[in-house]
């Protein structure tokens, strides 16, 4: 099949609420066969100037999961009648989103749209929405999610959010950050700013707290952080590593590297009892668990081999172990930092061959292997929760950069800060109910 | 006391070949772990016979001293390895020597790798690494308790760059002392 790379150059500068640039999204590689829609600038009846701009959100949205191509604001020339099907078809345009914002009550908007498949001539979705100022960007994002999947038979991930951590160098002193902003850079709230490294920040599957890793006291711990609130709890403290935090699919327990016993193990930690349950015996390093969505395997890395690949392990309904450890990777000499998909069918992880750490996926049914991303120095996969794209570490320009790629490897975009590192990407779950 | 001496070379070089770990592949960097781990237990003996000799010289040392030998801090290692070279351990003995000889005297052991892979694999790793020195630190007859090991993994390299010569710094095990006269 012949593939097409379409190199877009298009970058675009994103600021945060507060003005302040924050990440940069620069669109690197787009896809052949992405389907071209219209999305014309919302019509706006207020007195004051608009308060958002919903279409070039949504276009955005869109053109960042690499499966459509919006027609650009600038080639955007409008018969008399927005919905002459027959103007859109001879420009080569399948499918028009059109719609409209009035002001409701005081800093509340009325957003209404349509969805129209131009060759049938047929609406395919409709909606009136409300919101309030400050959420105007989440309703756009929201209406992109209706188009994705409305087109393509799979929920949209646009609503959603990203975890990542942040070095810079701050009046000449290493700064760490834990940040989260939304799936599209924007809205960046930093959670927690330490001079000590921050790490491995990892959802809970209610997308409401945060756990991660924190070297505040010298040495690593466990924290839980409420996102909203603020509110942060110690959860594991123990003499050498307390690692890899990962949430069981309940919400009840973590998933974690401790060393106290001598070297690098995975335990369960009971959030509420706070007890800890020992999962792998070996004197090799055991690290970085991540749980199967059913609740039921761990997969890991152990250098059990000799060098670090991944093991996978059956849990019972309480977390215990109940099977010995099985190799699950086979290729190459380095393969760790693995994560599973929603839907539990399929693992993203660091496969290094051949002096280059890519990003991978492995089908778990069917046992294959694609490198998604042939990075240098990839590190920190993490999957969209639509299963749809799988965002990563990499190195541009000398500089720590987020990248996010579709997991057939096609369409890829690229978050950077203007200077010092980001890194440690975690995408959330779905935020909103479905 | 030489029957001693011979146990804990013997001890010593057990604890260094089985801390390595095996089958290094192909197609990674040069120094083979099983390699450097092989080589380990002649050379230990030697050290050891050296170590006696320098033992008082090294107990009046001096840590403020720039010229004396215990101003080096830092044991360099392989790609995703944590045997000692030669030179690694010739160093660490020294200041085992110095530890015993100033049972006052506190030591950080911080371990560190380089960018390459993933970060929590690679704070397992400093941990390893941190811990080796530790470990022949203690088989020295130095008391647990001034010994204190913490890893940061990729997180705090010397050298930021991304290329090999970099990385060569950033595989390290500081030793920082905290408390000494």
């Amino acid at each position: 099949m012949k593939q097409i790379w379409v190199l877009l150059t298009c970058i675009v500068w994103l600021w945060s609420s507060s003005a302040r640039a924050v990440l940069t999204i620069e669109i690197t590689e787009g896809i052949d066969g992405a389907l071209p829609i219209a999305v014309l600038p919302f019509d706006w009846q207020g007195e004051a100037g608009v308060p958002e701009d919903i279409a070039a959100i949504v276009a955005a949205d869109l053109q960042r999961s690499g499966r459509f191509a919006p027609l650009a604001r600038a080639q955007l020339e409008q018969p008399k009648n927005q919905l002459d099907f027959g103007f859109w078809k001879s420009r080569g345009i399948d499918h028009l989103l059109v719609g409209k914002m009035l002001p409701a009550a005081q800093g509340q908007y009325k957003v209404q749209f349509q969805l129209f498949d131009v060759v049938k001539g047929e609406q395919l979705a409709g909606y009136s929405m409300g919101a309030e100022d400050k959420h105007l960007r989440k309703l756009a994002h929201r209406i992109s999610d209706i188009v994705f999947e409305t087109l393509l038979g799979v929920p949209g991930a646009f609503d959603t959010k990203i975890a990542y951590v942040t070095a810079t160098e701050e009046k000449k002193q290493r700064t760490y950050k834990l940040a989260v902003a939304d799936a599209d850079g924007m809205n960046e709230q930093i959670i927690l700013s330490s001079r000590q490294p921050l790490m491995s920040p990892a959802w809970s599957p209610d997308g409401k707290r945060l756990a991660y890793v924190s070297f505040e006291n010298q040495r690593p711990q466990v924290f839980v952080q409420t996102i909203s609130s603020g509110k942060r709890e110690m959860v594991a403290a123990n003499a050498g590593l307390n690692n890899a935090p990962v949430w069981s699919p309940d919400g009840t327990r973590l998933a974690l590297t401790l060393s106290r016993d001598g070297n690098a193990e995975i335990y369960v930690l009971n959030l509420a009892s706070k007890r800890q349950y020992r999962i792998t015996r070996h004197y090799a390093i055991d690290t970085e668990a991540t749980w199967s969505p059913d609740g039921k395997q761990l997969v890991f890395t152990s250098d059990r081999g000799g060098r670090p690949q991944l093991y996978q392990i059956s849990l019972d309904s309480v977390g215990r172990r109940v099977s010995s450890p099985k190799r699950l990777s086979f290729e190459g000499s380095y393969n760790s930092r693995a994560v599973y998909s929603a839907d539990g069918s399929r693992l993203a992880f660091v496969h290094g061959k051949e002096g280059r750490f890519t990003i991978a996926v492995m089908d778990l049914k069917r046992r294959s292997m694609l490198v998604v991303a042939d990075t240098r120095l990839g590190e920190s996969p993490s999957f969209a929760p639509n299963g749809m794209m799988v965002i990563y570490a990499a190195e541009k320009g000398g500089k720590g950069v987020l990248e996010a790629v579709s997991v057939e490897g096609r369409a890829r975009q690229r978050l950077g800060l203007q200077s010092g590192d980001v890194r440690e990407p975690a995408w959330s779950p779905y935020l909103s109910k479905r | 006391m030489n029957i001693f001496k011979a146990l804990l070379v013997l001890l010593f070089s057990v604890t260094l070949l089985t801390g390595c770990p095996s089958t290094p592949s192909k197609d990674d960097t040069t120094g083979g772990e099983g390699g450097a781990g092989a080589k380990g237990s002649g050379d230990a003996a030697q050290i050891e016979g050296q170590g006696a000799d320098i033992s008082g010289g090294v107990s009046s040392m001096s840590l403020e001293d720039p010229a004396s030998p215990l101003s080096k801090r830092v044991i360099y290692f392989d790609y995703n390895s944590y045997a000692l070279s030669d030179e690694g351990r010739a160093l660490v003995e020294l200041h085992a020597q110095y530890l015993s000889a100033h049972p006052e005297s506190k030591l950080v052991l911080e371990g560190h790798t380089d960018e390459r892979g993933s970060r929590e694999y690679n704070i397992a790793l400093g941990e390893r690494r941190a811990g080796a020195v530790q470990k022949i630190i203690q088989l020295l007859g130095v008391d647990a308790a001034q010994l204190q090991a913490i890893s940061f993994g990729e997180e705090r390299p010397v050298d930021p760059g991304h290329v090999e010569d970099a990385w060569q710094v950033n595989r390290r095990v500081e030793l920082l002392y905290t408390e000494h006269r």
